[in-house]
């Protein structure tokens, strides 16, 4: 399973592990929204801290579940994102949509 | 320019083969030891390649996708990934940051992170015809590493 998802009181938080592609996109996608969906978080977090790879495919998915949260108000983290993650998600200016926390070896990624 | 070593790979478009595609190029690439950052650069802007041919050229079928690896004096390299699937109508605006013609779940970013990621991008493209896209990085000149 590339995620596993752990809910505790008005938070859900998915510990997604694996290369994020748009292969793997998809089961991740459809795991996330039925927690969503059956949770109705307040907050999500997607912990980044066991993804080995990421590309594009990797920041619609975070996009698409901000759109989610959005309809009902909820906030979105995105938590231990390794380096060369965080260098994609910078790219995409995600962090005007959630909080990103860097992660991995604390290693400022270079541009 | 002539190549020092050549790498010819054909694939079907079929998304299991994203991450397949990513490993060949950065296990023949491994060749010049590349940086770990360089390494996931080129990995990441294959994997962008690849999935537009599977998400865009070829969407409602299964086509085939070419990638050729080049390596030439002075650790530069070049990757060029073509298909024959339906094209790009208007290459400019397929490049713009965001763009997209695929929906909700696609950031359209693609060409962004090539474009950002490897030192060089082109494309070129023919409605109905297909599409070629070509990578260019230069890697790092490190001390020691001279043939």
């Amino acid at each position: 399973m590339p995620v596993k998802i752990e809910t505790s009181g008005e938070v859900v938080t998915a510990y997604l592990s694996g290369e994020l592609d748009h292969h793997a996109a998809r089961g991740i996608r459809e795991d996330i929204d039925a927690a969503i969906e059956r949770d109705m978080p307040t907050l999500l977090i997607l912990d980044f801290g066991e993804i080995t790879f990421m590309d594009s495919s990797g920041i619609g998915l975070v996009m698409g579940r901000y759109r989610k949260l959005q309809q009902t108000g909820a906030e979105l983290h995105v938590s231990n994102t390794p380096p060369h993650i965080y260098k994609v998600m910078k790219l995409a200016g995600l962090e005007k949509l959630a909080k990103i926390e860097k992660g991995g070896d604390g290693r400022e990624s270079h541009q | 320019m002539k190549a020092i070593n050549e790498c010819r790979m054909t694939l079907l478009s079929r998304s299991a083969n994203e991450g397949f595609a990513r490993v060949a190029v950065s296990s023949f690439i491994a060749q010049l030891d590349p940086t770990i950052e360089e390494l996931s650069d080129i990995k990441t802007a294959v994997s962008e390649a690849v999935t537009n041919c599977i998400v865009h050229a070829y969407r409602q079928t299964l086509g085939k996708i070419y990638i050729t690896v080049s390596i030439y004096e002075q650790r530069k390299i070049r990757i060029v990934i073509r298909d024959t699937g339906c094209g790009i109508e208007d290459v400019k605006q397929a490049m713009e940051p965001l763009f997209t013609t695929a929906g909700g779940e696609r950031a359209g970013l693609g060409f962004a992170v090539m474009e950002s990621f490897m030192d060089k991008l082109q494309v070129r493209s023919k409605p109905g015809k297909g599409t070629v896209v070509t990578l260019q990085k230069q890697l790092s000149l490190r001390a020691g590493l001279h043939e």
